[in-house]
């Protein structure tokens, strides 16, 4: 009896390269990329300006935001929730840096502050999905409407010019093509990524989003994952909002609505799953980059501001109807 | 109870006696008995509702039973949560597995107890215990350790969520239906696995519905009937017409419940 095996039939040959590009699922995985590079080839024809070392070092440093954002939403997203206070708790967490900086507080502990604001809201918006049992979209839309209102109250409506020489060379200045606000995304890009796939955490992540029931049964806390998650988002978000008062000089309490949905729309075409269970780092942060480059083409071959977001719109859904081809 | 007790192989690993079960006014184990040793399969048989999954889950800790002797090693030891039994090294496979589909073999069969180096994972060391824990059950189904599970067919995942409660040195495995929605050469594949689990030295116990699966890879048979313990015999000396009477009617010629026993439990 023990000597006998079962035998698995044998594998199917694998896939020629020809077959795979007419597989769907192979361009709802690599939509993001295959965007981008797209996109690339009609802005440089249509302009011939837009792959310069200056374009090119301005789109980089316009997508760093975006991609602390999104990467930030790919940890909620892959439990299968949504964050969508991210753009309002960074708007929140510049104003706090503004007040501080206000009160005469020493650079490194403005910052602070904004990570520590990030933080906490972050933190509460977990616990209330956690422990609360309100859906994650209430929780964050409503957070997202505090986090506004807090911005308001605390800055009195008013923006807050914050002059920093440090902070003026950090978002300007960097090493050759890569602004430093570009390098720090990548930073924490590669930083999430080693935590989403090679950490417990991360593949507890990934098992709470895929199948609850399942990571339960393995004495996995879902709640503690969740509340994990919505934490690391709130972080980025406050760090963002330093790289927000970097960027303009000043912290402004208005709110920023489109940012939130560029961040959704920047996970989903970097094929992560909405339903949870199934992301990737690289993902959101080419598709954070193909938002950004597609706002920074249209400007230049002229394109009316007021077509952007409809511009978005479309490359967004199209995006999620390709999705449905992911196996 | 004790009378019915024809296999006496030795010491059971597992022993338990007299244990009740109540949710509130339903009382639904009634001084129920089961032995499991080392090496053999004990099957677990019984209708819907005679009490086999209340009974796995207060084995379990899931449950706490009422009261009760639970003897495992032969020492009394107290079960009131799945770590204590998880601790004692019994592991229950659920029928609906327990697998995230998301992630591949290895991450699912060290899921919540990764190995880490550091603060990272522990891949390579992972991957080479999976695949010892897989050969060492004789399984060759699997092409890769780093498959997806939800690329595998319901054999294969059976095999995964088998071969997770047997990585931690567990001693004791209990089985919740593994073939139930099996086909043919799948539940073959499952029921030699099971076989392979036993002769490797666990204790199992396997609760099924199929009699020809019971008879084929079973050392002994408990058939509870309405929440007692009809009877527990060696399988070599069974039929599936008795165990079939036992599991219907709580008794089988001179074996099972007392007439009166039987009767009462109906009325």
């Amino acid at each position: 009896m023990t000597a006998t095996t079962v035998e698995a039939p044998p594998a199917p040959p694998a896939p020629a390269r020809s077959q795979r590009l007419r597989d769907p699922a192979f361009w709802a995985d690599w939509a993001a990329l295959v965007g981008l590079i797209g996109l690339t080839i009609v802005f440089q024809a249509l302009n011939s300006t837009f792959l310069s070392y200056g374009n090119v070092q301005s789109i980089l440093v316009a997508a760093a935001i975006l991609i602390i954002l999104s990467i930030g939403q790919t940890f909620t997203i892959a439990t299968g929730g949504i964050d969508l206070s991210v753009a309002s708790v960074m708007t929140f967490a510049a104003c706090a840096f503004g007040w501080a900086f206000t009160q005469g507080w020493a650079l490194p502990l403005c910052m602070v502050l904004a990570v520590v604001t990030g933080l906490v809201f972050g933190a509460v918006n977990g616990a209330l999905i956690a422990k609360g049992r309100i859906p994650d979209f209430v929780v964050t839309l409503g957070s997202l409407s505090a986090a506004s209102g807090l911005a308001l109250i605390l800055a009195d409506g008013k923006p807050t010019t914050v002059i920093s020489p440090f902070l003026l060379k950090f978002s300007t200045r960097g090493i050759g093509l890569f602004g430093w606000t570009f390098l720090l995304a990548v930073v924490i890009a590669v930083i999430t990524h080693v935590v989403l796939f090679n950490t417990r955490f991360g593949t507890h992540v990934l098992a709470a989003g895929g199948s609850p029931e399942a990571a339960t049964a393995t004495g996995i806390s879902t709640a503690r994952i969740k509340i994990a998650v919505y934490t690391v988002s709130g972080v980025l978000a406050g760090l963002s909002g330093i790289l927000l008062v970097a960027r303009i000089g000043a912290s402004s309490p208005a709110a920023d609505t489109t940012m939130t949905l560029n961040t959704v729309a920047a996970v989903v075409l970097g094929g992560v799953s909405l339903l949870g269970g199934r992301a990737t780092i690289v993902g959101p942060v080419l598709g954070a980059l193909v938002l950004t480059v597609l706002v920074n083409g249209l400007t230049l071959v002229g394109v009316s501001q007021f077509y952007q977001p409809l511009a978005v719109g479309i490359v967004v859904v199209l995006a999620a109807l390709l999705m449905r081809f992911q196996k | 109870m004790t009378e019915n007790t024809q296999n006496a192989g030795g010491e059971p690993i597992l022993s338990l006696r007299g244990i009740n079960k109540s949710f509130g006014a339903v009382h639904v184990l009634k001084d129920v008995g089961l032995d499991a040793w080392a090496g053999k399969v004990t099957a677990l048989v019984g209708d819907n509702g005679a009490g086999k999954s209340t009974f796995v889950k207060g084995i379990a800790g899931i449950y706490a039973f009422d009261s009760g002797e639970y003897r495992f090693e032969g020492k009394t030891v107290t079960v009131n949560h799945p770590k204590q039994s998880a601790a004692l090294g019994i592991e229950v496979v659920y029928q609906d597995l327990a697998l995230c589909d998301n992630l591949d073999v290895v991450q699912n069969m060290f899921l919540g107890r990764e190995m880490r180096s550091g603060l990272t994972l522990n891949e390579t060391a992972m991957e080479r215990r999976a695949q010892e824990t897989l050969a060492g059950l004789s399984v060759r189904t699997l092409k890769s350790v780093r498959q997806k599970v939800s690329s595998l067919s319901g054999g294969q995942r059976q095999t995964v969520a088998i071969a997770k409660s047997v990585l931690w040195n567990s001693k004791l495995v209990i089985l919740d239906e593994p073939t139930a929605a099996l086909g043919v050469a799948q539940t073959e594949q499952v029921l030699q696995l099971v076989r392979r689990l036993a002769d490797n030295g666990l204790a199992v116990i396997l609760i099924s519905h199929n009699m020809n699966d019971v008879l084929r890879v079973a050392d002994s048979v408990c058939a509870l009937y309405l929440g007692r313990t009809a009877a527990q015999i060696d399988a070599r000396s069974t039929s599936t017409t008795q165990i079939v009477e036992l599991i219907t009617s709580g008794r089988s010629g001179d074996l099972g419940l007392p007439p009166a026993l039987a009767q009462e439990a109906v009325a």
